[in-house]
């Protein structure tokens, strides 16, 4: 493997680097080959490691696996190659719902809440499990999300886009997970609402859960995130901390495309 | 690229007048239950241009789309296309007279090929009506349609997957897929329901470009976008609604200095970064954003539970 002429960017994307680097990983997925349909690798070899505490950001172009890995990672599509770890345990193609109670949680992209029912009933499926635990947990969800406590008995049909994504996330943290993965949590929302969802993911980040986020929203994506991941075609591309992704000419020109940015004051 | 903008001179302010209006809104309402979803006063789209239709979720956007393609029926108010009703007609038939949309949820015909999928939308085929099935020279059509189909999925990228099913196609290529398939029908208005979300920064620039290039046909185009950058980037003219109402009109470069735009859809800290320090706690202006959030969410709160207060803030500032 030559190094020559990769930037800080594309060598941590090799998967030397990743294997130096997740070494005290919380949690890891190491050459993920997974799809959809026989036959057709949609991932074909990803890598990527979730340190504790981190928020880590996914992005990349339509096709190249984002939601896809996060899927794999969650046991919702047969991995067919390679390994998925938690802490020291191979979870590799375990069950979502046993994932569930190893302190992995997943909000999926669309259709993440019972709209029919209450934001309490949301949250108390989420607790399905442990329903001991609902008080407790409820209340440590609705210190982090006011709104969630003080409206539960409020239907979730009748909620906007971006208080749905706050139902659904709470319920995600029902089960007390180390681990939240969020698939593209802003999408379809205001440019306000998205602000505000990512604000939220930070939030739930600083109160002790580690995230994984795949994002359509790159630029804000990694002004959360710790770490950012460029996955095309399956594959890494591009590892590196938020900010330098943002600056990266390569980056910028292929995957946050000029336009990102034109709007924003520079400071 | 028209040499003179013929919107330069219009007022930016709701319901104005367009010089040359291609649609026209007079009173347009539909409410579902108690909520009103669109309460339009006069709208008017100009012809040739590229119009933007943007507002918080839950605007009345896409109930204005439906409503004016036919797909949902108001409950008063009339509205024109090259000055003809268009009033009570089914959504095909609203397509045929040139008025042809895209969904924000994508929907193609997963079990049918990308190619498949395609020469649906073509219109005018013969084999529509009895005598026709009968006497057509269906390879000729047939290869006509196929040749048209071909140049528009080269045209957005997916010639690579004429042949796959449309179901195996990710969430940014259905969008490509939708929008391609509108154009087969060759139409005089195109309206794209939030077009480039999940497509990815890269790609959209391309798809820009192709509404672009659409203008300079002479198309006029009308899109539900949440994405600012591309609003800026593509917009003659933007159109912004809140709570099913038109709040404010006019050129991209007017809106982020536009009170009621800012309060009802951008937010106040739309053209900032987001900051936070090595623990993750906000600083700056992001602090104060969070500070915001906090607040609001209290107030909304603290008062009796209303069943949908999403909005509830520039409701007040409008009364």
């Amino acid at each position: 493997m030559t190094s020559a002429g990769m930037t800080p960017a594309e060598l941590a994307a090799t998967p030397e680097r990743h294997r130096e680097l997740a070494e005290d990983a919380l949690l890891r997925a190491d050459g993920l080959v997974a799809g959809y349909v026989p036959g057709v690798d949609i991932l074909t070899g990803c890598n990527l490691f979730l340190r504790q505490g981190e928020i880590v950001g996914i992005i990349g172009p339509n096709g190249a696996g984002k939601s896809t890995l996060l899927k794999a990672m969650f046991g919702l599509i047969p991995v067919r190659s390679g390994t998925v770890r938690l802490r020291d345990a191979d979870i590799t193609s375990a069950k979502a719902h046993v994932l569930v109670t190893k302190g992995v949680g997943y909000v999926p992209q669309n259709n993440n809440v019972f709209p029919s029912l209450t934001i309490e009933e949301n949250l108390e499926m989420g607790v399905y499990l442990r329903p001991r635990t609902f008080g407790r947990r409820f209340e440590a969800v609705a210190e982090l999300f006011p709104l969630l406590g003080q409206r539960r008995k409020t239907k979730t049909e009748s909620l906007s886009g971006g208080e749905r994504q706050m139902v659904a996330m709470g319920r995600a943290l029902m089960m007390e997970p180390s681990v939240l993965l969020l698939d593209e949590p802003s999408a379809g929302l205001s440019p306000m609402l998205q602000d505000e969802v990512f604000v939220r993911c930070k939030k739930i980040n600083a109160a002790g859960v580690s995230v994984i986020m795949v994002e359509q929203n790159a630029r804000r994506c990694l002004q959360v995130c710790d770490r950012g991941y460029v996955l095309d075609q399956g594959r890494n591309a591009y590892t590196d901390t938020g900010n330098s992704l943002m600056t990266d000419p390569k980056v910028v020109e292929l995957y946050l495309g000029t336009l990102a940015g034109s709007g924003e004051t520079p400071r | 690229m028209p040499v003179e903008d013929p919107l330069a001179s219009v007022r930016p302010e709701p319901g104005v007048a367009k010089p040359d209006a291609i649609m026209v809104m007079d009173a347009v309402t539909r409410s579902f239950g108690g909520l009103q979803a669109v309460d339009v006063d006069h709208l008017e789209i100009q012809r040739g241009a590229v119009t933007g239709l943007i507002g918080p979720n839950g605007a009345g956007k896409t109930t204005l789309f439906n409503l004016l393609t036919g797909f949902d029926r108001p409950d008063s108010g009339s509205w024109t296309f090259e000055g003809r009703s268009l009033e009570r007609l089914a959504p095909h038939r609203v397509a045929r007279r040139g008025v042809v949309r895209t969904f924000q949820l994508t929907k193609a015909l997963a079990k049918l090929t990308v190619l498949d999928n395609m020469r649906l939308g073509a219109t005018g085929q013969s084999g529509e009506s009895f005598l026709g099935a009968l006497f057509t020279a269906w390879g000729r059509q047939e290869k006509a349609n196929t040749e048209k189909a071909r140049e528009l999925l080269a045209r957005f990228r997916l010639d690579a997957k004429a042949d796959d099913l449309a179901g195996s196609l990710s969430g940014g290529q259905r969008k490509l897929l939708e929008m391609a398939r509108a154009l087969m029908t060759d139409p005089i208005v195109m309206m794209l329901d939030e077009p480039m979300a999940g497509v990815n920064p890269a790609l959209t620039q391309s798809l820009l470009g192709h509404v672009k290039s659409l203008r300079d046909d002479g198309m006029t185009v009308v899109f539900v976008e949440h994405d600012m950058d591309v609003i800026r980037d593509i917009s003659d003219w933007v159109v912004v609604m809140a709570q099913g109402r038109v709040i404010a009109e006019g050129p991209p470069e007017a809106l982020s200095s536009n009170k009621a735009v800012v309060d009802a859809y951008l937010g106040a800290h739309h053209d900032r970064a987001l900051e936070f320090d090595s623990e993750g706690n906000p600083v700056g202006e992001t602090a104060e954003l969070v500070a915001e959030m906090e607040n609001v969410e209290l107030a909304e709160t603290s008062g009796p539970p209303s069943p949908s207060v999403p909005a509830a803030r520039d409701r007040e500032e409008r009364s």
